[in-house]
Parts: C-alpha cells; structure tokens; sequence
C-alpha cells in the first residue's frame, strides 16, 4: 500500500479506533488525539509539492472489482493537492479551534468521528481519478454534513437544516451521478483522465450536453448556487467549527472542484461557459444583496459564503472560453480568470475561516450572533476584533490583504470578457461587469455591517452585566493563523501562486504544453488601471450606502414572502410528504387480507406473465394414464367438499369437509401407488381434525365475512387466477423432459441401502440428513407450541397489573 | 389422469387462497391446510402417476413408480402438520391477547 492511499484511508481508520477505544479515552484528549490526523496528513502533503511543481502527476491504481471496470485510482495532480491541502490545513485548525470551543459535556467522539468521517470523504473525492469512486465519496460528504449539521440534534431547526441540506445536495448528487453514466455511456471508461484524453470524439456524441447540465446540477446543489443556494444559511446551524469548515472552507468548494475538473472535459462547450459563469454572477450578487439584511452574524457570513462562492464559480466559467477558443496563444489571456478563481478559493477560505472562528468567539463569549444585540465590544475582545476588521477588509477587497489581489484579478477577467470577439457573448458582455461591480459594493456593506455592528458603537448594557472578555488563548491561535495567511499571501502572493496554483492550471488546461506560459505573475499594484478604479468606487459607493442603510432597507420587503425560495422549497417538502403518506396509507392499510392480495398478484403476473412470454406452456394428454371410474368420482367428491366449505356456515362441518378432503388424498396415494403416503396422510389427517376440534374450545366461533359482492368478486377472482398459474405450472413441468429423471437411482436400494422399501430409503439413508433437519422443525413447532401455550399464565398476571 | 389431477391441483388452491383472504383466522389456517393437500398432489403428479409398481423391491422386480417425490410428500406432510399446529396455537394466543380472531379487527397496534 502506497503512501497516497494511506492519505484517504487514514482519516477513516482513525474514525474505526475511535469508535472503538473511545470509552477508554479521557474527554479532553479525544480532540488532540484526532488533531494528529489532519496535521500529519497536512505535512504529507506538503512533501508532494516539489514532484507536483515539476509537472509529475501521481497516479496508483488498485483493483477493486476489475470485472466491473470498478478500480481505485489515486490521483494527485495540482488541482488536487490544492484541495488536499486547504482540507488537512483548515481541518487542522478547526479541531485546534473545537477542541476549546466545545464543552466537555457534547458527544464529542460522535463530533470528531463524524468530522473524521468527513476528512475522509472530502479527501477521497478530490483524490479519485474513477467516477464512481468520486461519487461514493462526494455522497459521503453530504452523509457527514448532514451528520454534523445535526449534531444539536435537540433542537428542531437543527435537524431541518440537516434535512435540507441533505435533500438538496444529494438530489444534486444523483443528477450527477446520472450525468456520470451518460459520460461512461459516451466514452466507455469511469477514468477522467482517459475521458479528457479521448474528449475530440466524446464530445460530439448528442448526450454530451445533457450529461454537461446534470454534471453541473450535482456541482450547484453541492456549492450552494443560486438557487439551489438556500440549504447554506441552514446549514449554519451545526457547531460554528463545522460551518468553518464543512460550509464555508471545503465541502461547498466540492461543487468549485466538481467545476474546475470536468473544464477540460466540457469547457468546450458555449453551454457551459454560460451556465457556469451566469449562474456564478447571479449567485455573486443574490448572495451579497441578501447578506446586508441579515441580523444574524452567522447567517450574514452564510449569505457572503454563497456570493463569494458564487464568484469563484463566475471566474471559472469566464476561463473555460480559453478552452472554447480553442486553447490557442491568443486565448490564453482568458485563462487568468481560472487562475483567479483558484486564488481566490484558498484566499476565501482563509479568510472566511477566520471570520467564522471569530464569530465562534463572540458567540461562544457573549452568548448571542444578534447584530441588533452587539455593539461596543472593540475594547473589550482586541484580539478578536483584529481578526475580523483583518477577515472582512480582505473580503472587502482592500490592500494589504490577499482578497484584494483576487478582487483586482476577477474584475480583470470580467473587464477582459468584453472585449471578446464572439458575437453571442458580446452582446450581453457588458453586463459581466456591472453585476460584479454591484456584487463588490454590496459586499463591502456586509463586511462594514459585520465590523461596526459587532465591535463599534456602544455597548449594550445586558451584555456589559457578562463582563466579555477574550477566549482562551488557544482558540485565538487558529484565527490569527489564518489571518497571517491573509497578510503573508497579500506580499508575497507568487510564492503561492508558483507552487500551489500553477501545477493546478495544468490540470485545468491540459492543452497547454505547460505552466509557465499560462500562470500569470501576481503583483499588487498595476498603475492606476480600470480594476484600481472600480476598487475605489466600490469603497466610496459602499460607505455611502453602509450610511444610509436604513433609507433603502425598504428595498427588501418588495419581494412576496409566499414566493422565496424557502416557501417553495417548504410547500415542495409538505406537499411530497402528505401525498406519499396519503398514497402510502391507502395501500398499506394494516389489512392482512390486502397484503396477501399483493403478494398473490405479483406472483401472478411473475409466473403466469413469464408461461405466457417465453410461450414455454404446453400441454399433451396423449402420455397421460388411464382414469378409472372409482378415481373419476373420488376426484368429483374432493371438488365437491372443498367448493362446499366456503359456503358452509359452521366451523364443524368446515373442519370435517377438510377431513374429508385428507382422507380422499389418502385414497388417491393408494391409488398411486405410494402405501407410505397414505398411511402417514391417515395419520396424520386424523390428529389434524382432532387438534381443530380441540382447538375449537378455545376459539371463538365464525363470524360471517360480510363482505361486500365487489369484495367477494376480486377475492374469489385472485384465487381462480392464482388456482389456475398452479395448474399451468403442473402442466408444464409434467411436459418437461429436457433431463432424465434421477429416480432410477434409488431403485438399486437393496444395495446401496440395504433396504427393500425405496421411499423409506431415500428417507433414511440417502437423504438422512434432510430428515433429521426435519425432526428438527418438528421439535422447533413443537417448543414453540408449548412455549405459546405455558407463556399464558406468566403473561396474564403482567398484564392484570398493569 | 395427471391432468385431470392438475385440474384438481387448480381447484383446491383456489379455495386454499380464497380462504387465506378472508378476515377470520381460522379460515385463514383451513386455507393453509387445504393448500398442502394441493401441493402433495402436485407434487405426486408431476413425477408421473402410475407408472410402474409400488415402490417396495420385494413386491415386483419394477418398473417401480418415482419414490423420490414421495419421499419429499412424506417429509411435507410431517411439515405441514407441525405448521398447522403452531398456527392453531399462534391464533390461540392472538385470541387471548387481543380478544379478537378477525383479522380486520387485528390489524395495527393501539401503540402504533
């Protein structure tokens, strides 16, 4: 086993030793004891970087089910080291961070195992070169989200986050899955890298295009896209860690990697640059636009998650044209906006990290996220408002942070996509850029709201009563970490961008030849350009209206309540549950009679369906015996009695017409020769009728059916049906004789036996053994009539004190 | 003789399964037994009817009828004498919990 698939399965295998050795586990360790996992993996990774950065690509396959075309590929390309990084690196911080953020009291094995299980998975999907093996994964990490969101599960709104989560993504996930079997349809492999190395003759198949927009609906479910995107603000129900995490750091980026790795598959297509970059700019500006109104500092930051989501999203569809041009030199101007998107995935998650950890903070020391309950608080937590005037500037988009270098770098590329030469673009080109600029100013109010109403103004008196003060020093080392980042990556930005984002363009543009000539050199300052410019309106717009926030709120309540999102959403969900339970309800009504009717039928419609398809019924009477006078009339008496006993009334003469029945089966065995048969069936049939008789004691009388004529009609209907597939079967195996029998066998009993009887024989010699299994059902039956029988006394007496 | 015995075979289920879809559950157990003695027949039936002599070495030199589906009759007797038996009980011990043997009333539990 090599060392790349160790990277998956440890996170895993730590989860099965927890699970396991918890109980013996001091609380307070299990966090630390979990911490290695991530940091040790995060170390590993770091060893790749120099193979990756000489353009190698790590691959090691191991067969799973070779049969089925089902392997395990490890893949580490750039693109994926990227995310196996910012995985193992955040996810290091955040269980620094939970291990002081959670209180003894939680279940914290449940919170570590879930978070463990979702390492895991998140690593699995990245690292996986198989379709489906990503796919298994990428539902995994819906699996543990939804677990973690859950994780108060107490409380209600806890578990309907964790369900709307978990409807939303996962319905994505199968439309994906969908779309992943078109590709193998398409191009007979599960392995990406072979569906890009064949994509001149895949693409032109016509299920390319639907398998595109199912690709896409598993990517915008899963990365919270307009407007799939109303499962996120829920979702921040779970522990703030988690939200640092799982919704804001790696596992909404899914959809970001989803997009980034199947570029080079569909990036040709004029439909995916469309989808992915308006669906991205709509999910930029809805995203901001609603962050402003927010209250809740959680519910702002979900808000501002999906709209900075939404332009990493925007960035990557603006650079899939360079593909659609036809990756030539001339077009590799456009791939810069990939470039940015990439930046600007791990700026975001640092330092939305950071801001997620500092409401983690304020939170967890203040007891409340209102932004109409904070205020003042600057003077009182320092370190945590260093962290978050840091965090929101740098999503604000302002020097000297690393969002501004990606803010500059995206509206580069909305700036360049105007001046593109393709009439259908550029038409409506020109609209890129005044959404984008729209978005930032919006963007820059949230961030001041985030800032001022938290940590400016004065404080309210309920709170001062709390006497805040800073967090334990170990919760504030993960954010200030992060935060560093923010400053280090802002002045020596290529640094990043010569190790980590240029290996990752190859794997984008696979037909560029290599990764100097397409990876552009970030600086922090271009002259006083158009991208400078749109900056410093963004700042001056966004002051203005941070001012006069209050005069233009009004702008919100224009859109109908009954008509969000959520409603639909809401009104999907009740009307799905109340017409299944109404559907469910009227089939599976606690009526064994319908059950049975069910059963019958589709035993019908298999068995009488396949006679009458495969046509393999046939019927020949010539081979037949001779029927004697005496059979013909015991046959007619049989017929007679068991027609009789639906129609008689008396529970007696039912059972004696049943007697009837048995003893005619009896004569029937002497007349077929079978003496054994029929003095067992004497036997037998004669303690039958007693134990009936017997039993009758006890039981209480028939009452009659009462059932309706319809209802007598479709019974009596199945049971001719079910009378007749019966006889159908008789016939058709009377009619075989594709072998011979194996009777003849058993004739040579005297020697093989040393028994003159065949049947007896065959019963205690050849097939002892069945019979001494039946001698044990007869023992069960028998234990178990006693058991029911002795169980009453013992029962009753609980029952009459009850 | 098989096919008439088929014919037979046919009858005896559908009353077999006519009983077994009704509410009251001794007719439901009646149904079951009626439904073995169908089955025995069968099952004689489809190795062939009187094709030779009974099967005993010391009555004839052959040729003998098919032992083997009445070695399996023998057992499915025994079987479904011990299942009737146990059901009888089982509706016994249904009757003296819930006070009542129709299965319409049966159905669901108050604690549902």
């Amino acid at each position: 086993m090599t060392l790349d698939f160790a990277i998956i399965i440890l996170p895993f295998f730590m989860a099965a030793l927890m699970l396991i050795f918890y109980r013996r586990l001091k609380k307070k360790y299990i966090g630390w004891i979990v911490l290695t996992i991530p940091i040790s993996l995060f170390i590993l990774l770091t060893t790749y970087i120099p193979r990756i950065v000489n353009g190698e690509t790590i691959t090691h396959t191991y067969e799973w089910i070779p049969s089925f075309d089902l392997n395990f590929t490890t893949y580490i390309d750039g693109l994926s080291l990227i995310f196996g990084l910012l995985i193992t690196g955040v996810g290091s911080l955040v269980i620094l961070y939970s291990n002081f953020y959670l209180s003894m009291k939680e279940s914290l094995h449940h919170f570590y195992l879930y978070l463990l299980l979702f390492m895991g998975a998140m690593l699995g999907l990245v690292f996986s070169d198989h379709l489906m093996v990503l796919y298994a994964f990428w539902e995994l990490t819906s699996v543990s989200s939804f677990l973690l969101i859950a994780f108060w599960h107490h409380r209600k709104a806890s578990r309907a986050g964790a369900r709307k989560s978990m409807t939303i993504t996962v319905s994505g996930g199968i439309a994906m899955l969908i779309g992943f079997l078109m590709l193998y349809q398409i191009s007979g492999t599960f392995s990406i890298r072979e569906i890009i190395a064949n994509i001149n003759v895949i693409s032109e198949q016509s299920l390319f295009v639907p398998a595109l927009i199912l690709v896409l609906f598993g990517a915008f479910t899963k990365s919270a896209q307009f407007p799939f995107h109303i499962w996120l603000p829920d979702a921040m129900e779970a522990p703030t860690p988690v939200s640092a995490y799982l919704h804001s750091a790696t596992m909404v980026k899914a959809g970001i990697y989803l997009v980034a790795r199947f570029t080079p598959i569909f990036g040709g297509e004029l439909v995916w640059f469309w989808a992915v970059t308006g669906v991205g700019l709509i999910t930029l500006f809805w995203g901001s636009f609603n962050a402003v109104r927010q209250v809740d500092l959680k519910a702002i930051l979900a808000f501002s998650t999906v709209s900075q989501l939404g332009l990493i999203m925007s960035l990557l569809g603006l650079g899939s044209i360079a593909i659609y041009l036809g990756s030539t030199k001339e077009s590799i101007i456009y791939t810069q906006a990939s470039f940015a998107a990439l930046f600007h995935l791990i700026n975001h998650s640092t330092f939305k990290g950071a801001l997620f950890m500092m409401v983690g903070i304020v939170d967890h020391e203040i007891g409340t996220r209102d932004i109409r309950r904070l205020g003042g608080l600057m003077s009182f937590l320092p370190f945590t408002f260093t962290i978050a005037l840091i965090g929101c500037f740098s999503m604000a988009g302002l020097p000297p942070f690393n969002g501004f270098l990606s803010k500059e770098m995206f509206f580069t590329a909305v700036l360049t996509i105007t001046e593109l030469n393709i009439s259908s673009i550029q038409s409506i080109a020109w609209f890129i850029p005044i959404i984008a600029w729209i978005a930032s100013v919006f963007t820059f109010v949230y961030c001041l709201i985030i800032v001022s109403k938290t940590f400016f103004g004065k404080i309210k008196p309920d709170i001062l009563e709390k006497n805040p003060h800073e967090p334990p020093f170990g919760m504030l080392v993960p954010p200030f970490i992060l935060i560093g980042l923010v400053v280090v990556i802002f002045f020596f930005p290529n640094l990043l961008g010569n190790n980590i984002l240029k290996p990752a363009m190859l794997s984008i543009f696979p037909a560029y030849s290599s990764a100097e000539e397409i990876a552009p050199h970030v600086s922090a300052w271009h002259g006083f350009n158009t991208e400078l410019q749109l900056t410093i309106g963004v700042v001056i717009v966004g002051i203005i209206l941070f001012i006069t926030v209050k005069y233009w709120k009004r702008i919100y309540r224009i859109f109908p309540q009954q008509w969000t999102f959520n409603a639909i959403y809401e009104r999907v969900i009740t009307f799905s549950e109340n017409t299944s339970e109404t559907v469910t309800k009227r089939y599976m009504n606690g009526d064994l009679t319908y059950y049975f009717i069910y059963i019958y039928m589709l035993f019908i419609a298999i068995v009488a369906g396949v006679f009458l398809y495969t046509g393999a019924f046939e019927w020949d009477p010539s081979k037949d015996a001779a029927i004697e006078s005496y059979e013909l009339l015991l046959v007619f008496i049989m017929i007679f009695a068991s027609v009789a006993i639906i129609f008689v009334k008396g529970r007696i003469s039912m059972v004696l017409l049943n007697g009837v029945l048995g003893y005619s089966v009896a004569f029937l065995f002497v007349i077929f020769r079978a003496p054994d048969l029929a003095l067992t069936q004497l036997v037998v049939e004669s303690v039958t009728t007693a134990l009936f008789l017997l039993c009758f004691k006890y039981l209480p009388d028939l009452t009659p059916e009462n059932d309706s004529k319809r209802s007598i009609m479709s019974k009596g209907f199945v049971s001719i049906l079910v009378g007749a597939t019966v006889s159908i079967i008789g016939l058709a195996v009377i009619n075989y004789d594709k072998f011979k029998s194996i009777s003849t066998y058993f004739e040579d009993s005297y020697h093989l036996a040393g028994g003159k009887n065949i049947v007896n024989t065959i019963l205690g010699d050849f097939r002892a053994f069945d019979t001494m299994l039946e001698v044990v059902v007869l023992f069960i039956a028998g234990l178990g009539v006693y058991t029911l029988i002795k169980l009453k006394a013992k029962r009753e007496d609980a029952d009459s004190e009850n | 003789m098989e096919s008439l015995m088929v014919v037979l075979v046919g009858i005896l289920v559908s009353i077999g399964t006519y009983l077994i879809l009704s509410r009251h559950i001794i007719r439901v157990i009646l149904g079951t037994a009626i439904l073995s003695h169908a089955v025995h027949l069968l099952i004689l039936t489809v190795g062939g009817l009187k094709t030779g002599g009974v099967p005993l070495l010391s009555q004839s030199d052959g040729p003998f009828t098919d032992a083997l589906p009445q070695a399996l009759i023998l057992t499915a007797i025994v079987i479904s004498f011990a299942t009737t038996a146990f059901l009888l009980v089982l509706a016994y011990r249904a009757y003296k919990k819930n006070g009542s043997a129709d299965f319409r009333e049966l159905r669901g539990m108050s604690d549902e």
